[in-house]
């Protein structure tokens, strides 16, 4: 009889699970015969094919922030602080948790799946009794790509949000291109830009791994596919944030003293 | 016919508190058809499973080419595979690749040849063998049950296994189409000269390629002989799968 709780051990022996997939990831990410072709093609799938779900959500994120926080802003006569406000609030801060939050829901579920549906179709076991590694196919090439292209897509969403910022700005009145962007870009600073760049690799890095785990680990019947891309989105999302927790204190100690 | 490439001996294995394998011996010869009849659920697919190290087995003795599968490293574990082929009962086929990527994978990364030129003379030569070198641009989508099973096997056989194991290679599949495949099974056996377990509970099949049945039942072997000796029988159960 053990003294720990049923559900408490499940909780551990995931986490051991985990341990132990991370663990093969790192292992396979250094091999020699690395899988270029699938990454590369990962890379588009990940990349290229979230660019207009990405772009769309941070073009929008820009503008509705500039629309809400106008008016208030104005009521202190700090309206002109609304583009660095803008800026500094999307590329510290919100552009890389809701790009993260929306790449969960897209790119983790998708990943988790694939792999999920693969496993019930026993494709993963035909790679792995051919002799080959499916780890490295499969697993290294998708959470690297996901680590990848997560903090290029943030970076073209926060982009496009101060481009929706700057729009919203000329419905209200007309604002000068320059003027806009000028009033943006001097609020911000490299010490905004880099920690922000720095944890939306490991939000690309916890997408990917939580995918690929649910997936790669998911049961045989189909009914399991569905459960590995939903809990993928569930423990992605539950990741970032606590990710971000993590980040905005170690930034604040570390960067803005 | 005298040398074991596969020896199993008190083999068990469980599942939680459900023991599947009940301690099964069984040997396959170099160049025979073992085909392993059994009811649904009693252990043949875990059986065979065993036998390529997708499953690990509690206790007792699994040699294949006369070395134990638990004392094999990783890179023995490999070796081990690229002699031994497995044909998925689903047929396993890479769904998001074509039939000539399907068969050009384990070219390129088990066996790492990188000749184009050689990569498609033996994915024709395979697809030829299995009478589908026209569906070498199709997607498994585009596929009939019996395609799939074909280019399953012909993306196993690539790699020249010694050892075939099949797990109900002829489930789902139309009487036709199923003469065809244990047909095959037979054909590909005599031209690469592999020695096979063949999993099934169609007697059609086990009756074409079968030189030794074994019967499963409850995660024991309960009886053994060719097609006719178990035909004959007098145990109710054997002769039940020839009714």
């Amino acid at each position: 009889m053990t003294i720990f709780p049923a559900a408490l051990t499940r909780q551990f022996s995931a986490a051991g699970d985990q341990m132990i997939f991370m663990r093969a990831f790192f292992r396979n990410i250094f091999r020699s015969d690395f899988e270029w072709n699938e990454l590369i093609r990962q890379c588009y799938i990940i990349g290229y094919k979230s660019l207009f779900l990405v772009g769309i959500t941070g073009f929008i994120l820009g503008f509705v922030l500039t629309l809400q926080s106008g008016p208030t802003m104005k009521a202190f006569g700090a309206e002109s602080f609304v583009p660095g406000m803008v800026a500094i609030s999307v590329v510290r801060e919100m552009g890389p948790v809701i790009i993260a939050l929306i790449c969960a829901g897209k790119i983790s579920s998708g990943i988790g799946a694939e792999l999920g549906s693969m496993k019930v179709s026993e494709q993963i076991d035909a790679m792995e009794v051919s002799g080959a590694n499916p780890v490295q196919y499969l697993v290294v090439t998708r959470i690297l790509a996901s680590t990848l292209m997560i903090p290029l897509l943030t970076l073209m969403a926060d982009a496009l949000a101060l481009a929706g910022g700057f729009m919203a700005s000329n419905i209200s009145k007309e604002t000068s291109l320059t003027i806009y962007f000028n009033k943006a870009f001097t609020s911000l600073d490299f010490v905004d830009l880099i920690p922000a760049v720095i944890k939306t690799v490991f939000f690309g890095f916890a997408i990917g791994f939580v995918g690929c785990y649910k997936g790669y680990n998911s049961d045989r019947g189909t009914e399991s596919v569905g459960l590995a891309a939903n809990s993928a989105v569930v423990s992605a999302s539950l990741w970032i944030i606590v990710l971000d927790a993590i980040a905005v204190q170690l930034t604040s100690v570390f960067a803005y003293n | 016919m005298d040398e074991a490439v596969i020896a199993i001996r008190d083999l068990k294995k469980s599942f939680g508190t459900k023991e599947v394998l009940s301690g099964i011996n069984m040997d396959l010869f170099k160049g025979e058809n073992l085909v392993v009849l059994g009811k649904s659920g009693q252990g043949k697919s875990v059986a065979i499973k065993c036998m390529v190290g997708l499953l690990t087995h509690d206790s007792g003795s699994l040699k294949i080419f006369g070395k134990e599968i638990k004392d094999r490293s990783e890179e023995e574990m490999k070796e081990l595979r690229i002699k031994t082929g497995f044909l998925f009962q689903s047929a396993a086929l890479y769904d998001s690749m074509t039939v000539e990527e399907n068969l050009e994978f384990p070219l390129t990364r088990v066996l790492k040849l990188t000749d184009r030129d050689e990569i498609r003379q033996k994915i024709e030569e395979l697809l030829e063998g299995v009478g589908l070198l026209d569906a070498i641009d199709k997607m498994p989508s585009d596929l009939s049950g019996g395609m799939r099973k074909r280019v399953g096997l012909a993306r196993t056989l690539i790699m020249k296994p010694e050892i075939m194991l099949y797990d109900e290679p002829t489930t789902g599949l139309d009487p036709i189409t199923s003469r065809e495949i244990s047909e095959l099974i037979l054909q590909m056996q005599k031209k690469y000269k592999t020695s096979s377990v063949i999993i099934t509970h169609d007697m059609e099949c086990a009756r074409i390629t079968a030189d030794r049945l074994l019967v499963m039942n409850d995660g024991v072997f309960v009886a053994e002989g060719n097609y006719e000796q178990l035909e004959n029988g007098q145990d109710e159960l054997v002769r039940s799968f020839f009714k």
